[in-house]
């Protein structure tokens, strides 16, 4: 079969996945099993539905793909299976702009309409840029795979204790930051969800038309140049949409670990094409493996519930253990 | 003639806005914004203990209908359904209760999110006396009750507070205190309520008001400060001994420390109607000190 029409396939099955998921999801929550087309007069039942659930399952799914979309761009651009929103320290960047931006508007943060929202989203892209760049230029360029995870593990742990010293500054911002490390669903609305949309849109046509640059640099540096691809300003789009994505899902809904890592390594593992293939896969299995933790999060142990960041820790720690278990056991 | 019409739908639009005012009703959160309630609330979630025991003392503890993890007082709300806490309230499970009014702390997550789905949200964050009070008179009014209600529990609170103020001897009025809220570890300084008390009482305290109300402080400030008399809660009591210079502490030494029990602390330790019951737990431990007796 063409690697075309199996991208196609898995892209329908993936999508389908996903569906299936959102329409699940509007029906499991801390209220127990309440599903819209049973149909309920009660207008709480309604409002419980449309406006909580709903949003929140698109949301999750919505900020998987950016995140699974977000780890494609990486390991594509970095050569690097292991390069990841989280390694290239990207979200920490990305929590030290919100964290700042908390900070700023003081004790008012928390009454936050579309415009702080979009100046709550920008913070954290500009901080997720600022961070890769200061990994790059600390790896001195992705030559070297040991260097640039080094570079990124640092920028990490050192804008994450920053953001944790801007956090200590005021009890007020410290337990709006407590609860964002614990990256979280249950406070997305419509308007959120329309921002990641927005997002998504413009990251994956964006990567979409780059993808020849990453197949390229799957060669080598000096072969794509030679093959007469404009390295230096495509690096700097697709360092652009990566932080978008990561900044995007950051603001929204907190640090939600594992996703941009596992979700490209499960499609690689299961189909071989291109990266225009890889991009698109990465972001449906990313937004199908959130929303999917998501359902379990909200109840596993309904009526309480459980912060969605701590299961995708959990899951996709346990799933990258037995991949690198599998790797190992193949080679000896 | 064309003026007059002009000015009959101004007069119709002044008198509607009257009669919404005059209907509605408007109370001022923390941050000085208005929020309005159509009628007095009937059906209460509150996600802070301290606003759940001033809801009680007003006597309309059969209005709140949800209630976060940590409010335990009075027993009756022991049964009410739980709706998460300030970090992580369960909006399905609030939006469920059908409130018509929510109360939490100012630094709460998803107030936006509540607001949004059209839920009246009222944040309040008492630190002081002075916020004690006025939280009361805020909760009266959108309770329906009138001001001299929140007055006459205010003046009860108050008379309690002096009450344990003039039990403490002229000797134990010379100590100087540390009073630890939370093994982080953070302190409560003389601008916080506890502090206040301490002051009314004439003790003196290791935290200069300038810290802010409950500062997270360096385990070396009050090794430097030597305090006569470390009080703490029950959850601090494990660490206490074990940072660095604490057992050589002339306090610790002479067993000049107060660690409250888990329901002593809570008392102690929350801005609200109960503020006077944690004043006799401090006046009474300030007394043994002062004797001497372990």
């Amino acid at each position: 079969m063409k690697p075309r029409w199996r991208v196609l396939r898995w892209s329908l099955a993936l999508l389908l996945l996903g569906l299936l998921g959102v329409l699940g999801g509007t029906a499991v929550g801390s209220q127990g099993v309440q599903a819209w087309w049973l149909g309920s007069p009660d207008p709480v039942v309604h409002q419980i539905i449309w406006d909580i659930r709903l949003p929140r399952s698109l949301g999750a799914w919505l900020g998987g793909a950016l995140l699974g979309l977000a780890g494609a761009i990486a390991q594509g651009l970095f050569r690097n299976p292991l390069a990841d929103p989280y390694l290239l320290g990207s979200a920490s960047g990305a929590s030290l702009g919100v964290s700042l931006y908390v900070s700023l508007l003081g004790g008012s943060v928390m009454a936050l309409g579309w415009w702080p929202r979009l100046g709550m989203t920008g913070a954290a892209f500009a901080g997720a840029v600022l961070a890769v760049m200061l990994t790059l230029f600390l790896a001195r360029g992705v030559q070297q795979t040991l260097r640039l995870l080094l570079a990124g593990v640092v920028v990490g742990v050192v804008l994450g204790a920053l953001a944790s010293l801007v956090a200590l500054m005021s009890p007020q911002v410290m337990q709006t930051m407590q609860g964002f490390l614990l990256g979280s669903t249950a406070f997305i609305g419509w308007s959120a969800c329309g921002l990641m949309a927005l997002a998504l849109g413009v990251c994956l046509c964006g990567s979409w038309a780059l993808s020849r640059v990453l197949d390229a640099l799957t060669l080598g540096e000096s072969t794509a140049l030679s093959l007469g691809v404009p390295l230096p300003q495509a690096r700097l789009l697709l360092v652009g949409m990566l932080s978008l994505a990561t900044g995007a899902v950051v603001a929204q809904m907190g640090l939600v670990a594992f996703v941009g890592l596992a979700a490209p390594h499960a499609v690689r593992s299961v189909v071989r094409c291109t990266h225009s293939g890889v991009l698109l896969l990465s972001a449906l299995t990313g937004a199908a493996l959130l929303l999917m933790a998501d359902v379990l999060a909200r109840s596993l142990t309904a009526p309480l519930e459980m912060p969605v960041g701590v299961l995708t820790a959990v899951l996709g720690g346990a799933y990258l253990l037995w991949r690198m278990n599998r790797l190992a056991g193949g080679r000896s | 003639m064309l003026k007059h019409c002009l000015q009959l739908p101004m007069l119709a639009l002044m008198w509607g806005m009257l009669c919404t005012a005059a209907q509605g009703l408007t109370v001022w959160d923390d941050r000085q914004q208005p929020v309005v309630l159509a009628k007095p609330a009937q059906r209460i979630v509150s996600l802070l203990p301290s606003l759940t025991e001033t809801v009680c003392a007003l006597g309309q503890c059969a209005k709140l209908v949800g209630v976060d993890r940590y409010s335990n007082w009075p027993e009756s709300v022991r049964s009410l359904p739980r709706m998460g806490g300030g970090i992580d309230p369960n909006i399905e499970s609030i939006v469920a209760q059908k409130p018509d009014l929510v109360l939490l702390a100012g630094s709460a997550r998803g107030i936006e999110r509540l607001q949004s789905l059209g839920i009246t949200v009222l944040s309040l964050e008492p630190r002081t006396h002075a916020d004690v009070q006025r939280v009361l008179r805020t909760l009266a009014s959108s309770l329906g009750l009138s001001q001299a209600e929140a007055e006459q529990v205010w003046r009860t609170v108050d008379a309690g507070v002096q009450a344990a103020v003039q039990s403490l001897s002229a000797q134990a009025r010379l100590q100087r205190v540390y009073l630890e809220v939370s093994p982080a570890p953070y302190g409560a300084s003389e601008s916080s309520f506890i502090g206040e008390t301490l002051l009314r009482m004439g003790v003196r305290n290791i935290l200069p008001a300038a810290m802010g109300p409950f500062p997270q402080i360096n385990p070396e400030w009050v090794v430097r400060a030597q305090p006569d008399v470390i009080l703490a809660g029950d959850s601090s009591r494990q660490s206490l001994l074990q940072r660095p210079g604490w057992s050589q502490l002339r306090a610790v030494q002479q067993d000049r420390v107060c660690v409250f029990s888990q329901d002593q602390a809570d008392v102690v330790m929350r801005a609200g109607p109960r503020m006077a019951e944690g004043a006799r737990w401090i006046a009474q431990c300030l007394n043994r000190t002062a004797r001497g007796v372990p």
